[in-house]
Formats: structure tokens, C-alpha cells, sequence
């Protein structure tokens, strides 16, 4: 760990393989403190959960991780890292496909060869037929799997993902949950998993870090040892999740 | 239809003033009287609406041109914006009727001081609107850009440019509308030709039907210009979700 005096201003961002290391990350907004020395650790391959309430400063961690915001103070080593916003910010006037094949056109790729690259995939998403759709056309389940498409795209070994299933309906919540953890069994990959609901984190990732409310920093990190897939109603699930609930302080 | 309506009620009551209430025709010709002006002049007036109509439409890309260079530049510069904003907030309160004299002893009495006034005018609409609309593009999306390492210019190409697109045709609409005050000022300042001058010289000759003929193909103009935009935007900005059908 490093003293207050040896860490510099805009801490060092290092690159590490495929990993994510956060080492008692402080940021702060002007006056607001967004993450009070927070520390996480994922190895490559592994789904970290981070969960808490609203404002926890979640989404800034993320942002730290993808090397959007500099940390004030601490360190912070990610491998090159994709983010997939809170709200799928595809943009209305592309296509799905050119949607999902955004992150090769900025790398620089023909719009021919991103739109052949993405469409290889759409089948195994479940897009097939929808590719010339655009997002206003598409159920919020296909957005969310066009938005993480893109994501995937970007060709990462991070995946940072920021409620990706917050705007959902309860139901196809629980699909794409499923068709997450299939995805992610496909094309492995170290993924950091922002969500305020306690159950998704618990049957989705390796680890879930309990986060306090602003300014941030880890209650409690929970250990889950299960095989995949997992169910909602397991009983070592269900105990979790309450173990969760109460770290975060529900009744 | 309700426009229709309204500009039939309108129209018809205008003739039944006129008509009943003994108006002059010299100072409010009825809307037959106009029309009939409108079919007798035509083969004076068919030149004058084709010059304004060509003075319009060059000042109308002149006033492109200028106003999306304007208006990426104060995007993408914070000093060119503190620069140019009070220049382009202020060329607003030049009086057109007070500078198109001056335009046209530099300029002479060609097409070029035409355009250029036409251009003062609408581009204005099209700086300031294409200016919020690049600004307003979803955060969400930027932030997913720079997370990509996208350049300044891809975000601009990629996000903000598209982004923008509704707000700059919103702009480029009211410039449609506004565009021919600029041209008839211009021509009122000196010209040989063009609906502004038509006006001009039925005014001088006590013509006042045909005044209000030169003054209806302007009011054309204007219509025939923002239904063009319009379409046009219909035909570019494709993805924006419409509100129920017709409208117009």
C-alpha cells in the first residue's frame, strides 16, 4: 500500500493483463466524495459483482476501471477495459448491427467490415432478422444484447458493466440474466458487474462487493462458491442474498 | 385542412372588406384584384420571383456554409468560442435595412451584396441551433466514445454530428423563412430586378395590386422554401419517432 505522500495527485493508471486491481481508490467530485479508498481485486476471468445503494459511487468505479476518471488518490491496474453505460447508449439513427460494430468502427475498420464482423454474432444473440432494425424498433431485452455485443466488440479483456439490466421488466430481467451467463461461459472474460439488485449479483458473479453509501467504500466482500447455473431459490443463494440485504442494512 | 380553412376565412373575409366596406383599392386591393394583377403582370413579375428565388437560394448556402463552420468551430474551441459568440450574438441586432445601402455602394449592383445580406440573415438560426444540437448529444454515448479512445473527430463524426442533425434543421427551417426579408431588403437598397423591386416600383407607380402580387409570391417563396427543408428533413432525419399521422 502506498503512503498519502508517495502517491501522486492523478494516480498511476498501470495496465495489467486482463486483471483489475483498485487499491484504495479515493474520487471525488469537487466537493462530493464519490469513493472513499475503496479496494477490489479481479483475476482474469472472474465476474466481480459490485453492489449498494444509489449513489454509492458504483458507476464511478467502473469509470476509474475504463480510465475515464483518474483516481485522487490510490491506484488503479486494469487491463484495457469496455464499458457498457447504465442506460445502452445505442445511438437512435444506426442500425442494430452498425450499432453493435461501433467500437470496430472507431478501431478504425470499414463500416463493411464491422457490420460483417458484428453479424457473425447476431445469430448466437438472438438478433438474426433484426440486424437493419433500428433501437427505437427493439424490446428492451434485444437493446441490452446489442448494447453488450458492442461491448464484447470492443475486444477487451475487461468488461465493465453498469446496470446492464436495471431498465428491464422483472421477467426478462431473469432471461437475460441466464443469457448473460451463457454468453459470458462462451467468451470468457473478466467482467465487472455494477447492479443494485443483490440477487442478480449473487447468481451471476464470482465475488460480490458490498459497497456504503456515498461516499463509497466496501462494507463487506461475499465469496460465492457455487456451481453454475445457479437458482434463484437455492438455498445457499437465498442465504446470500440475506446476507447481502442485511450488510446493506434492510430491515 | 384547418389551414386551409383558416387562410379561406381570412381571404374571403379581406374581399368582403373591400368589396362592401368601399376600400379603396388603391390602399387594400381585394385578394381577386391581387390575382388578377398577379395574372396580368406575370410576364413582368416571372423574372422578378426568379431573381429573388436565385438570391435566396445562394444566400441560403452561403448562410450554410458559414453557419456550420461556425458553429463546429465554437464546439470544438473553447477561445473561439468566447471569441466569436458576442460577434455572432451581435450580427443579429445589425439593422438589415440600415446596412444594405452601405452593402451595396462596396458590393455594387450585382448578386453579390444579395447574397451576402441573405446570408447575414439565416445564418444566425443555423450556427446557434447546430451549435446547442452538437452539445446536446447523449453523455452516455460520449462517455462510451472516449472509453473506446475515440478521437475528437470521430466523436464529432460518429456521435455529435448525427446528434445534432434535428437541431440544425430546426435552424436551417426558420433561415427558409426568414431568408427572402434579407433579399428584399437588399433589392429595396438597389437592384434591377427581383420581387423586392417589383415592390418598389408598383408602389412608386400606385400599382398597388401588383405591390400585393410581388408581396404573394414572396409569401410563396418563403412557404415553398421551408416545405422543401422540411422534406428534406424528412428524408435525412429518419430515426426521430413522429407523433400520429398528418399534421399538415
Amino acid at each position: 500500500m502506498q503512503s498519502e505522500a508517495e502517491a501522486p495527485i492523478a494516480g498511476p493508471r498501470e495496465t495489467e493483463a486482463a486483471g483489475v486491481e483498485v487499491i484504495d481508490a479515493e474520487v471525488s467530485y469537487g466537493a462530493v466524495r464519490a469513493l472513499a479508498g475503496v479496494t477490489l481485486r479481479a483475476a482474469p476471468g472472474e465476474i466481480v459483482a459490485v453492489a449498494g445503494p444509489s449513489g454509492c459511487g458504483k458507476s464511478t468505479l467502473l469509470e476509474l476501471v475504463c480510465g475515464l476518471v483518474e483516481p485522487d488518490a490510490g491506484r488503479v491496474r486494469a487491463g484495457a477495459a469496455a464499458l457498457m453505460p447504465q442506460r445502452d447508449a445505442l445511438l437512435p439513427w444506426l442500425s442494430a448491427l452498425d450499432n453493435a460494430g461501433l467500437a470496430l468502427r472507431v478501431a478504425g475498420f470499414s463500416r463493411a467490415a464491422a457490420r460483417a464482423a458484428a453479424h457473425e454474432h447476431f445469430a448466437a444473440f438472438g438478433l438474426e432478422g433484426f440486424e437493419r432494425a433500428r433501437p427505437a424498433a427493439l424490446s428492451g431485452g434485444m437493446r441490452q444484447r446489442v448494447a453488450f455485443l458492442r461491448t464484447l466488440l470492443a475486444g477487451r479483456p475487461v468488461l465493465c458493466l453498469d446496470e446492464p439490466f436495471g431498465a428491464l421488466d422483472a421477467l426478462t430481467r431473469l432471461q437475460m440474466q441466464r443469457w448473460l451467463e451463457r454468453a459470458l461461459a462462451r467468451e470468457p472474460r473478466t467482467v465487472l458487474l455494477v447492479t443494485h439488485d443483490v440477487e442478480e449479483a449473487v447468481l451471476l458473479a464470482d465475488r460480490v462487493v458490498l459497497l456504503s453509501p456515498r461516499p463509497g467504500r466496501v462494507v463487506e466482500t461475499l465469496e460465492v462458491a457455487l456451481a453454475r447455473p445457479r437458482a434463484r431459490d437455492d438455498q445457499a443463494v437465498v442465504e446470500l442474498r440475506e446476507r447481502a440485504l442485511e450488510v446493506l442494512g434492510a430491515p | 385542412m384547418t389551414a386551409a380553412l383558416a387562410l379561406l376565412l381570412l381571404v374571403a373575409g379581406w374581399e368582403a372588406l373591400v368589396r362592401l366596406g368601399g376600400v379603396d383599392p388603391l390602399i387594400l386591393p381585394a385578394p381577386t384584384q391581387v390575382l388578377e394583377a398577379l395574372w396580368e403582370d406575370r410576364s413582368l413579375l416571372a423574372p422578378d420571383l426568379w431573381t429573388t428565388t436565385y438570391e435566396v437560394l445562394l444566400g441560403l448556402a452561403a448562410a450554410v456554409a458559414a453557419g456550420v463552420a461556425l458553429a463546429v468551430a465554437m464546439h470544438l474551441s473553447t477561445p473561439l468560442r468566447r471569441a466569436l459568440r458576442p460577434l455572432v450574438i451581435g450580427s443579429q441586432a445589425v439593422p438589415v435595412p440600415v446596412i444594405a445601402p452601405l452593402v451595396i455602394l462596396v458590393l455594387g449592383f450585382g448578386l453579390a451584396p444579395k447574397v451576402l445580406l441573405v446570408a447575414l440573415v439565416c445564418f444566425f438560426p443555423i450556427a446557434i441551433n447546430l451549435y446547442d444540437g452538437l452539445r446536446a448529444a447523449d453523455p452516455d454515448a460520449r462517455r462510451l466514445l472516449r472509453s473506446l479512445q475515440a478521437s475528437r473527430w470521430q466523436a464529432l463524426r460518429l456521435v455529435e454530428a448525427p446528434a445534432a442533425l434535428p437541431a440544425a434543421f430546426t435552424g436551417l427551417k426558420v433561415a427558409a423563412a426568414v431568408a427572402v426579408i434579407g433579399a428584399v431588403f437588399a433589392e429595396w437598397a438597389g437592384a434591377e430586378s427581383g420581387l423586392g423591386h417589383a415592390l418598389l416600383t408598383a408602389n412608386g407607380q400606385l400599382e398597388t395590386a401588383r405591390a400585393f402580387a410581388a408581396t404573394l409570391l414572396l409569401f410563396l417563396l418563403a412557404i415553398a422554401l421551408y416545405g422543401a427543408c422540411a422534406l428534406l428533413e424528412r428524408r435525412v432525419v429518419d430515426w426521430t419517432p413522429r407523433s400520429g399521422p398528418g399534421g399538415t
